[in-house]
């Protein structure tokens, strides 16, 4: 195990505070994916700022969007009723990253700030019109994610919440890798009352995307029909020992047929 | 390096440990309870579940100084005295397991999910073990056994 300090702060301030104060800081959220990276000596922080006693941990109802705190483990999200009532395919989404221990522990903010290409969160953020709110400012989904593993986050910027659109229709759907349960491809399609979004995770060298033919043809008819006579493009899909990007495109399609329900 | 103090099955434990310690090398080697095993330190196969606050987690993806000032149950913290847990009971009736190396996380995952859902359906029980991995693949008698045992807790 890499050899780092340890912190843990009781406020957003004093994190904010402990992560300037370290030559290169990272927050610890879940550590799902950061201890695991420190094993394999992949990241070398000076020190760890653990986030969780920073009262991050809540979701709320906002009117027009679901507020969830950027701690709040996935585990919570899946189980919670009003994310239930309000965007049940994002508690579905919740209830499929990883494995129960994952859920366990895994955040809403440490998934979307990793910005992992196969990562499921990043779909709904993108689809749900989410907006990302730091310590220092609001982000809106389509300029958060800037690239596999980028965002738009500047040096020692901390998600504090997501707050997700309430739209009329949305569903889930992923063909999740068999082994590591990770998106081979996931697609996330929501409806708002001003057109259809389909962002797609799993599947894109730069990471999530939104499919914009796709979203053209459910606008106009939200219906798996609607996508049959569309061909789906290879370019830019990822290649590796689990699929080529001919069948990703492939995939793309099928999974958002299953989706549009 | 610092101290830490938490409860590990009932008993209070305080150690100093270094800031990069794993929670399983922390209940392994400092405490030396090696009922809990490490399979595949990739966060992967399960056999290091245990209960962190009544959840279920894996402790070879967790400092032990994320661990602080909280209530631990592992393998060895379900027994009461020579008189197994209905689960671990429910385990050696079915024969739920082949080599053994994985059943400690198996028996832990099992107890919370049950725990939390006692009239758990088989389908329910073989999401619930995704997170555990099996290598000697006895997946068969180890469901038989998490139903068995759900239905000896009172499902």
């Amino acid at each position: 195990m890499y050899s780092t300090k340890y912190i843990k702060p009781n406020s957003t301030s004093e994190a904010l505070e402990a992560v300037k104060s370290m030559g290169e800081g990272k927050f610890l959220a879940g550590g799902m994916t950061l201890i695991p990276t420190l094993k394999q000596r992949l990241a070398s922080p000076d020190g760890l700022v653990d986030i969780s006693g920073c009262d991050l941990d809540s979701i709320s109802d906002e009117g027009d969007a679901i507020k969830i705190g950027a701690m709040t483990k996935h585990a919570s999200v899946a189980e919670s009723d009003l994310v239930k009532k309000a965007v049940p395919a994002l508690a579905k989404l919740a209830d499929g990253i990883g494995d129960r221990q994952v859920r366990n522990r895994g955040t809403l903010g440490g998934s979307v700030a990793n910005n992992d290409p196969s990562a499921c969160y990043p779909s709904a953020v993108l689809a749900l019109k989410a907006i990302v709110h730091t310590n220092t400012r609001s982000i809106e989904a389509d300029e958060f994610f800037t690239g596999m593993f980028e965002t738009a986050l500047e040096e020692n910027e901390m998600i504090e919440a997501i707050s997700f659109s309430k739209p009329t229709k949305a569903n889930y759907v992923k063909f999740p890798n068999p082994a590591s349960r990770y998106a081979m491809v996931g697609v996330f399609v929501a409806q708002f009352n001003d057109g259809v979004r389909v962002a797609v995770t799993g599947a894109g060298e730069g990471g999530v995307f939104r499919h914009a033919e796709m979203e053209a043809a459910l606008s106009s008819n939200y219906n798996a029909d609607a996508l049959s006579a569309l061909e789906i493009s290879s370019e830019g899909l990822i290649s590796d020992l689990h699929a080529s990007p001919e069948y990703r495109a492939n995939l793309i399609k099928e999974m958002t047929k299953r989706a549009v329900v | 390096m610092g101290e830490i103090s938490l409860k590990l099955n009932g008993k209070l434990e305080t150690k100093d440990v270094a800031d990069n310690t794993l929670l399983i090398d922390f209940i392994r080697e400092h405490v030396g309870l090696t009922g809990t095993h490490v399979g595949c330190d990739t966060s992967q196969c399960g056999a290091c579940v245990i209960h962190l606050d009544g959840v279920s987690v894996k402790a070879c993806t967790m400092l032990a100084k994320q661990a602080e000032g909280s209530e631990i149950v592992t393998i060895e913290g379900l027994a009461d005295g020579d008189e197994l847990h209905p689960m671990q009971q429910a385990f050696h009736e079915n024969h739920g397991l082949q080599c053994g190396f994985c059943t400690p996380g198996m028996v832990m995952s099992a107890v919370e999910m049950v725990t939390k859902n006692k009239n758990i359906s088989e389908d329910e029980i073989r999401k619930g073990l995704e997170g555990n991995i099996c290598r000697c693949t006895g997946y068969h008698n180890i469901v038989q056994s998490v139903k068995a045992g759900a239905a000896k807790m009172g499902g």
